[in-house]
């Protein structure tokens, strides 16, 4: 097995949170469990005569994402229509970007090296599905209300070589478009979708491999790396036999924790691509694609490294509140809170609370705050207590002092929480991390 | 006054209304020697008396629905209603209309109620105007004569042996058979022209963009136009007034401005330049309608135009490039008519839309794109660079309409090529975006009518009227009605 | 491929492609038909058009875009996206099954 080695690109599909259509001014709803069919006008039905205008919004959002990946934005780009006949595709082509996408080139780092982005451009999500048995016969119902959402595809040059890059790579991913504030980017709602294109090669080999499998279905990063260690397997194994594996799309069956060959009747792809008569060609000035990157919010590592030096946050707090976009705002908003500067309470010890407790969704960051403040104004403990319930401590735990001096730095952690139970909880934390550190160096 | 006796009483005092101008009728409804009712009555009159043997609509709105909404017109005309308030119109069957069923001729839509109106239908509705009919035409689009319409097909008024021409046969017929004042036609590649040639009538197809399409059934996208069926020029100009303009909802329609196309127009044409491609007039061309044409130059000179010879060799590869932009662009615009949201399945299009379908599916696919798609793109550009050149220096471009006068039935439906080469003349201007008026200009021996038509710059509406009404003004072919079939 | 007949397989090929369902009849009939037209059109082979660049719109318009406004007016409730249709369930459109059935 250690012969061979993957070679990932993939295909990503977000969902932007436009208020309306990509070409029509319906509501934009990405929720779930909501009735079918009742987002629809005449040109996401596919009606006689209806006709496409697209939403400037979503270009906007879609150059912005390509500018927070590095991309080249086009001078000049335009709409294609894609042509396939499917029921959930109600014009028998999807209005696609082919020869001209908005957005070309551009990388996401992940430890395992650079992951090159080949392009990104914008499209229509098509309806949607569900297959069921009615009065005995096998049908699909077909439901529109997804049909004209904003669709960013985002293509990567097969740079990836291992489902942990895959993962990586993806989380990376998923954090810019978040934070770019564009989609929700929700994996198991389908607001983000990934399409891996596997195939495996000897290590050491330069070409590409001469198939591929695309796997689709997955709706989480730990699914995509499940499927892709999956298809590793199953490749290497084919190989073995001296055999190609079969280039063909897979789904990504949860319960049987494998792919699965999926036979879809589909006419053979020749998608006859040709420039969308119906929408004039975009084109875009230099001065305006820097008053789109002007606009673009901070990204993740940018807005990390501010919150941290803002507030005094470790490493720790700062991944943490970055990595949940609601807690990053609700710690904005209530670390600048008149009530909250009045008590004095420092930032770490709200970042701590905010990353820590289960807060009730419902709660205002008022009601937060006014918690926050109550948990630290209670008691107020001297030193010399504090002091006095660390030295308990330390002679209750003598090995643990001894394994801390012999360089266990996480035994400090250890310490630390003997003396906030010894505490009960009263007293500032920060204060007693600072006399452990120092009773620990004497 | 019940209905008959109200009918009995115009018909002694306001005979043949619907013979007079667009203007002429609204000033006599606005002095109330007229009312919309009375008009909307003689149409029902009109098409009463023939439509069961023209067959120029699809689908009538109840005639006691439409004398309602005249009597509304009637009773909320102010001194400021549009000459259009009360006038009745009908439509081709291309454009989606709420209140009649929209079948663009074909079995496919046999039953479709649109729940939504076209751009066109909202603005005349707008305007006062009263919706009477949807009309016939090849289904989709796709034909010179409307044989290929899933309804009984329209016979031309002038010789009910013969087609109407098409597209759009059946706004012809009616209006040559002076059903309603109006009507509106769709011009991808001589719909409007072709049957206003044979029918006798006026008719423009504008500027590509000009009026909006949306709400118009797209046959061919990049060269779908919306226009004016009419007795004149100048009343293309009213309804054009009323139509025209940008609409938020069709990105492709035009934001210049729209002009006031019926004012300013003169008898005397001194100053402008017309332009006549000496190609156009070589074999192939009926020498009847040759001679016609030849004469309305000299009319033109006599009314103090300059008429100079150019060369426009392009003309044979016109047909070719449309043949194969039109049917791509239709194989994918007809992509939506699955059965599945509305309408009926695929296996009911016509032969001739299929084979448009098959062609233009296989000019787009692999392999063949560049070969065809793209190098008629190209030769797109080439055209208009040849048009431009020309326009520049000219008011107008004068052309035939067709290369014969009005067919027999069945010349046209199973012989693609000859069906592909009755539009030689129309497709480029389609092609290069530019308007054109199709007008009258005489009659064969066999009684036949013939047009002619006048190509101008892009949003050179207002010229082509004026050079058009100009010679209406001094040739009366548009005047003439045909025998035996009319009240 | 210029000016050659076509095949029955490229017209069975083609007929998939458009999803147009014809019989073995039909396709004798649009082997000649399409043929023809096809064999016409390819005169324009003979323009030359090198270094010339495609016209694909003819507006000359360029950033024509809506605003991400929702317009209720042109929406429309599920009774009136359903009723054209012929065959519904629950607020559905319904379609012979388009997934087979998986092992």
């Amino acid at each position: 097995m250690n012969e061979y080695e993957l070679v990932i690109g993939m295909e990503i599909h977000v969902e932007l949170k436009t208020k309306s259509g990509m070409f029509c001014a319906c509501k934009n709803d990405q929720s779930l469990d909501k009735k079918p069919n009742i987002y629809t006008c005449p040109v996401c039905l596919g009606l006689p005569g209806a006709l496409p205008v697209p939403n400037k919004t979503a270009i906007d959002w879609t150059i912005m994402l390509g500018l927070a990946l590095g991309s080249e934005i086009a001078e000049v780009s335009k709409f294609d229509r894609k042509h396939y006949f499917y029921p959930d595709l109600p014009k028998g082509y999807q209005i696609s970007q082919y020869d001209m996408p908005l957005c070309v080139g551009g990388f996401v780092d992940t430890s395992f090296g650079k992951v090159r982005l080949h392009r990104i451009h914008l499209e229509e999500d098509t309806g949607t599905l569900k297959h069921t048995l009615l009065d005995g016969k096998r049908v699909s119902l077909v439901d529109f209300n997804r049909s004209g959402t904003p669709l960013v595809e985002i293509v990567t040059e097969p740079d990836i070589h291992s489902s942990e890059q895959a993962k990586e790579f993806l989380k990376t991913l998923h954090q810019i478009v978040r934070f770019v504030g564009i989609s929700d980017a929700d994996m198991e709602k389908g607001s983000m979708r990934l399409e891996p294109n596997i195939s495996v090669r000897r290590k050491g080999a330069t070409e590409m491999p001469k198939y591929k499998v695309e796997v689709k279905n997955i709706n989480s990063f730990k699914f995509a790396a499940a499927a892709i260690e999956y298809e590793f397997n199953r490749h290497v194994a084919i190989l073995e036999k001296g055999e190609i594996p079969v280039q063909e799309t897979r789904g990504w069956n949860e319960d049987k924790n494998a792919t699965v060959s999926q036979r879809v009747k589909e006419g053979a792809a020749d998608y006859r691509y040709f420039p969308e008569p119906d929408i004039p060609p975009l084109r875009f000035t230099k001065e305006y694609i820097e008053t789109l990157r002007a606009a673009l919010p901070k990204l993740a590592d940018e807005v990390k490294s501010d919150v941290m030096s803002a507030h005094g946050l470790n490493e720790y707090q700062g991944k943490m509140l970055v990595e949940n976009t609601i807690k990053l705002t609700k710690f904005q908003t209530i670390v600048s809170l008149p009530s909250i500067q009045r008590a004095n309470v420092s930032g770490p010890t709200i970042a701590n609370w905010i990353i820590n407790k289960d807060i009730d969704p419902s709660s205002s960051e008022n009601q937060i705050a006014d918690q926050i403040i109550a948990s630290q104004t209670i008691v107020v403990v001297s030193d010399d207590d504090l002091m006095k319930a660390i030295v308990e401590v330390m002679e209750a735990n003598p090995k643990a002092v001894a394994d801390f001096k012999a360089g266990k730095e996480p035994v400090k952690m250890f310490l630390f929480g003997n003396v906030i139970r010894e505490l009960k909880g009263k007293g500032d934390k920060e204060r007693v991390v600072a006399l452990l550190e120092e009773k620990l160096a004497a | 006054m019940d209905s008959l006796s109200s009918m009995l009483y115009w018909r002694q005092v306001n005979k043949n209304l619907l013979d007079l101008s667009i203007l002429e009728l609204a000033k006599r409804l606005q002095d109330k020697s007229i009312t919309s009712v009375e008009l909307v009555d003689e149409s029902y009159e009109r098409m009463e008396a023939s439509e069961s043997v023209i067959h120029a609509a699809i689908t009538i709105r109840d005639k006691k629905e439409a004398l309602a909404l005249a009597k509304k017109a009637d009773e909320t005309r102010t001194a400021h209603s549009s000459p259009l308030h009360g006038m009745p119109y009908v439509v081709k069957d291309g454009y989606v209309t709420k209140d009649l069923r929209t079948t663009a001729a074909s079995k496919v839509l046999d039953t479709f109620m649109s729940p939504y109106n076209a751009t066109v239908i909202e603005k005349l509705e707008a305007k006062g105007a009263i919706l009477i009919g949807k009309m016939n035409m090849d289904a989709w689009g796709h034909g010179a004569s409307t044989e290929n319409t899933d309804y009984p097909v329209t016979k031309n008024p002038w010789d009910i042996t013969r087609s109407a021409g098409g597209s759009g046969g059946g706004p012809a017929a009616a209006i040559a058979l002076r059903y309603v004042p109006f009507a509106i036609g769709e011009d991808t590649g001589g719909s409007i022209r072709l049957p206003a040639a044979w029918c006798g009538i006026t008719s423009l197809k504008v500027t590509y963009g000009r009026v909006s399409r949306y709400g118009a059934i797209a046959y061919a996208s990049s060269l779908d136009t919306v226009g004016p069926t009419a007795k004149t020029a100048e009343d293309c100009a009213v309804v054009l007034e009323a139509i025209a303009g940008v609409d938020p909802k069709d990105a492709t329609s035009s934001p210049h401005a729209v002009d006031d196309y019926a004012n300013g127009m003169t008898k005397s044409l001194t100053g402008k330049r017309i332009a006549f491609p000496t190609e156009y007039y070589k074999e192939g061309l009926d020498t009847e309608i040759k001679a016609a044409i030849f004469k309305a130059r000299e009319q033109f000179v006599s009314l103090g135009a300059v008429v100079e010879d150019v060369s426009m060799p392009l003309l044979e590869f016109g047909v070719p490039v449309y043949y194969i932009l039109a049917p791509s662009e239709t194989s994918s615009n007809l992509g939506r008519y699955d059965g599945v949201r509305y309408g009926n399945g695929r296996e009911l299009f016509t032969k001739e839309t299929s084979r448009r379908v098959m062609t233009g599916t296989y000019a787009l696919s692999s392999g063949y794109y560049d070969a065809y798609y793209k190098k008629a793109q190209k030769a797109r550009t080439v055209f208009i660079k040849n048009y431009a050149s020309i326009l520049s220096k000219y008011d107008a471009i004068l052309a035939p309409v067709t290369t014969v006068p009005a067919t027999k039935f069945g010349a046209l439906l199973e012989d693609p090529v000859a069906n592909m080469m009755m539009d030689v003349y129309n497709v480029t201007v389609n092609i290069v975006g530019v308007p054109s008026l199709a007008l009258p200009c005489g009659f064969t021996k066999d009684g036949l009518p013939m047009g002619m038509q006048l190509i101008g710059n892009m949003h050179g509406e207002k010229t082509l009227i004026s050079l058009g009404s100009a010679y209406q003004s001094a040739t009366d072919w548009h005047t003439k009605t045909p025998q035996g079939v009319t009240i | 491929m210029k000016g050659s007949l076509l095949s029955i397989d490229d017209i069975k090929k083609i007929a998939k492609l458009a999803n147009i369902p014809i019989s073995e009849k039909q396709s004798e009939e649009l082997i000649k038909q399409v043929g023809v037209t096809v064999a016409y059109v390819s005169k324009l082979q003979e323009l030359p058009t090198d270094g010339v660049i495609e016209t694909s719109q003819v507006t000359g318009l360029e950033n024509v875009m809506r605003e991400d406004v929702v317009d209720e007016s042109r929406m429309f409730s599920q009774v009136e996206a359903l009723k054209n249709a012929t065959h519904t369930h629950n607020g559905f459109f319904v379609v012979d099954a388009v997934l087979e059935a998986s092992e």
